[in-house]
């Protein structure tokens, strides 16, 4: 839902990143606002899963130039946990498994720290339970998951649904998922689809990291930025998926080249 | 912004029990020799029962060398350096806690182990060692009522000699080792626990190991007894000041089962690990074995090591009387420059006896970490089967861990299963947890808590959350 009045909620501002001595993201320039879903699309290599990553602090990148704010603060000076707790949330396109580590205890734990810093009350595990049983409708997940380690021997699906759950519990301001689609079939792609669109209101923005049109069936994009090369290149509303879903990203290599000579305007 | 170095800093959190008590200390001359064996015994005015057990011993010792095939290294120990015998100065006889050292008890305190009857532990009784000598028991007349006995080895000597004499040497003998014949020509002082026939004891039991003198080495003495059908949980806590020298912990543990009974006995141990560089510590040398000599009778060690600079330790079970049970469940966490060579042995000798180790490895910074255990069948124990987990977590990119399992069988119709992993944690599992608005100590706490919990199961209600919280603050500043 665009609504050119709606605060700003995230500003990247030529933002340049690498990892190691690799430049990733070389320029980019991204508005979301409150209650607005925005899909980046791109061929792998591009930058995409890098952008989401540097957004959410992880430690292997490293920011070179540029700026992000988050809600008219400087993102880039806040620790991973600060971010998540905050507000911002990423949903991983391979989530990792930690042994040992209880699920639903994560879950309270994780919920508390966004909680706490909400100025609300901690939930003890009673009315944690009650909470959790709820949401885990958004996702059709079975209760018996959160008995297990944290993402323990979980299908891909399984996984996948988990971040989600963890999205409707921490209730973010900004959620970014990253290749959410990848490895799920027709019918869990589905679910998590709902889900997004459940957990999508005016208040929130949704930022959908994908290299395919199926899940942008599912979840309409109010604006889709194409990636290449660490920026965005083009950007444009629906139906810029559906063109790339029917002549591909050729045009890409074209762009990028002329881009070659004249490399200061991407927006 | 940046959390690499973080994990470093949060393993190095400085030892807080690393005071010295100022108190006057009667110390006897260094170096060990018979007259010096002589002399403890009459210091402890003994019985000739037990002056005869030490000074075999110290032939024996004589005889012995230092073991070399554990996983560790340290420099010689020279044993005519040590002092074998410092006690506190204490007005001749403490009747009632009213008179002993307040510093004593201050120290106690300071340590979380109030023993004044105000502030006492409930349910939990507590014998503390301060060197080389108990300092107080608490609750002994409740006990007592129970028929339980409760009290410093030194005053069991006294007072129920003919139980001692029975018991003492025969689960570890004098020869056993070189660290046992040391304990048993030396040993100063240590709890004894009897619990008679059909009797549950009433509350946990407890001691509290300190060492206090700088070159004084601790050489307790623990034996406890469980007649038919009768049951205890133990636990034993210690602590130590920080030198940058290295002093001598050689402890034997015993116990005996009968019939249907049961002991637990549970060891949080903390001794002071030296320095970052690996500078002072505790040389732990320490050997405590079980004997199940009942049917059906059980005997369980759960340990958490998180101390010393050297840790030599297996906590056994001998498993002699039919259906008899041995458990092990362990957790040995080494940073910075520790040396831990730790596990059990399961001796299965009756049939249809059953034995578990669970054994959790942590090592981090430029520690080392080794896994040890024997398991073995013997000729009568048809049907007897064994279960052992070893599990190696690896923190930082520059600690050791090894696991070295030895399975003996002489019975076809035994089984012994053994399962092994190992695990790091990675960045990733950091930054997954983080990004979920997980702090990153709380992060690797959570992760290590979840590595050790089917050990932590295990401890006592009381301390199961104490050694989360002490594994978490020996973590500190060790991952990145």
């Amino acid at each position: 839902m665009i609504r050119p009045d709606a605060p700003v909620l995230l500003e990247i501002s030529d933002l340049c990143a690498r990892v190691e001595d690799q430049p990733i993201l070389k320029g980019v320039n991204l508005t979301i606002r409150a209650g607005e879903i925005h899909a980046v699309m791109g061929r792998n290599g591009s930058g995409k899963s890098t952008l989401s990553k540097v957004l959410a602090g992880h430690p292997a990148y490293t920011v070179t130039a540029g700026s992000v704010l988050y809600r008219g603060e400087n993102l880039l000076e806040l620790a991973p946990e600060q971010r998540a707790r905050t507000g911002l949330f990423l949903g991983f396109q391979y989530p990792v498994e930690i042994a040992g580590v209880n699920n639903l205890e994560f879950l309270r734990v994780a919920t508390n720290a966004r909680r706490t810093e909400q100025g609300l009350d901690e939930l003890d595990t009673f009315a944690f339970e009650d909470l959790v049983r709820e949401r885990l409708g958004v996702v059709q997940m079975d209760p018996a998951f959160l008995e297990r380690g944290l993402n323990e021997g979980f299908s891909g699906g399984e996984k996948k649904r988990n971040e989600i759950l963890q999205m409707a519990l921490l209730e973010p301001l900004v959620a970014i998922l990253d290749e959410t689609d990848s490895g799920l079939d027709i019918d869990a792609l589905r679910i998590v689809a709902g889900g997004v669109n459940q957990l999508a209101g005016p208040d929130n923005a949704t930022l959908l990291v994908t290299h395919y049109q199926r899940l942008l069936d599912l979840i309409t994009p109010d604006y889709v930025h194409v990636m290449a090369a660490g920026r965005i290149l083009r950007t444009g509303g629906k139906d810029l998926a559906l063109e790339l879903e029917r002549d591909g990203y050729d045009w890409v290599d074209q762009e990028l080249a002329r881009l070659g000579a004249e490399p200061a305007e991407v927006g | 912004m940046s959390t690499a170095a973080t994990v470093g800093d949060l393993v190095s959190q400085p030892y807080k029990y690393g005071f010295v008590t100022d108190i006057q200390t009667e110390k006897i001359a260094k170096g060990l020799s018979e007259d010096v064996v002589r002399l403890i015994s009459a210091k402890k005015d003994e019985p000739s029962f037990l002056l005869d057990f030490r000074l075999k011993a110290y032939q024996q010792w004589l005889k012995l060398e230092e073991p070399d095939w554990a996983a560790l290294g340290h420099p010689k120990i020279d044993y005519q350096e040590i002092i074998y015998y410092a006690a506190p100065k204490q007005k001749d006889k403490k009747a009632s806690l009213d008179e002993v050292d307040p510093k004593l008890l201050e120290t106690f305190e300071k340590l979380g182990i109030p023993l004044s009857e105000q502030k006492r532990l409930s349910n939990v009784a507590v014998d503390a060692v301060f060197d080389s000598v108990s300092i107080a028991t608490t609750y002994k007349e409740k006990l007592a009522e129970h028929g339980v006995i409760f009290c410093s080895i030194s005053e069991a000597v006294k007072e129920h000699a003919d139980l001692v004499e029975r018991y003492l040497g025969t689960v570890v003998p004098t020869n056993d080792n070189y660290f046992a014949a040391l304990n048993s020509a030396v040993f100063s002082d240590g709890s004894f626990v009897f619990i008679p026939k059909g009797v549950e004891c009433p509350m946990e039991l407890s001691t509290y190991f300190r060492i206090n003198s700088a070159d004084t080495g601790q050489f307790e003495r623990t034996l406890i007894v469980a007649e038919e059908g009768a049951s205890v949980s133990y636990l034993e806590g210690c602590t130590a000041p920080m030198f940058d020298t290295n002093q001598l912990h050689a402890a034997v543990v015993e116990l005996v089962t009968l019939d249907d009974a049961s002991i637990k006995y549970s060891t949080v141990q903390n001794w002071y690990a030296g320095d970052e560089n690996g500078v002072g510590g505790i040389y732990n040398f320490v050997t405590k074995r079980g004997q199940c000599r009942g049917a059906r009778s059980k005997i369980s060690w759960t340990q958490v090591e998180t101390g010393s600079a050297i840790t030599w330790k297996y906590p056994s079970c001998v498993l002699q009387g039919a259906d008899s049970v041995g458990e092990f469940y362990s957790v040995a966490l080494t940073n910075h420059r520790q040396q831990a060579d730790t596990g059990t042995k399961m001796i299965h000798l009756g049939p249809r006896t059953r034995s578990t180790i669970v054994s959790k490895g942590i090592s981090a910074g430029y520690s080392s970490n080794s896994y040890r255990g024997l398991v073995q069948m013997g000729t009568k124990a048809i049907g007897a089967k064994n279960y052992s987990q070893c599990d190696s977590m690896l923190i930082g990119d520059q600690a050791a861990a090894n696991t070295y399992p030895y399975i003996r069988s002489q019975q076809p119709d035994a089984a012994v299963e053994h399962e092994a992993s190992t695990c790091r944690i990675s960045a990733d599992q950091l930054f997954y947890l983080q990004s979920r608005g997980i702090g990153f100590e709380e992060a690797v706490s959570m992760m290590v808590s979840g590595f050790c919990r089917d050990v932590f199961n295990q401890l006592p209600m009381e301390f199961a959350a104490e050694a989360d919280k002490l594994l978490a603050l020996k973590l500190e500043g060790s991952v990145g």
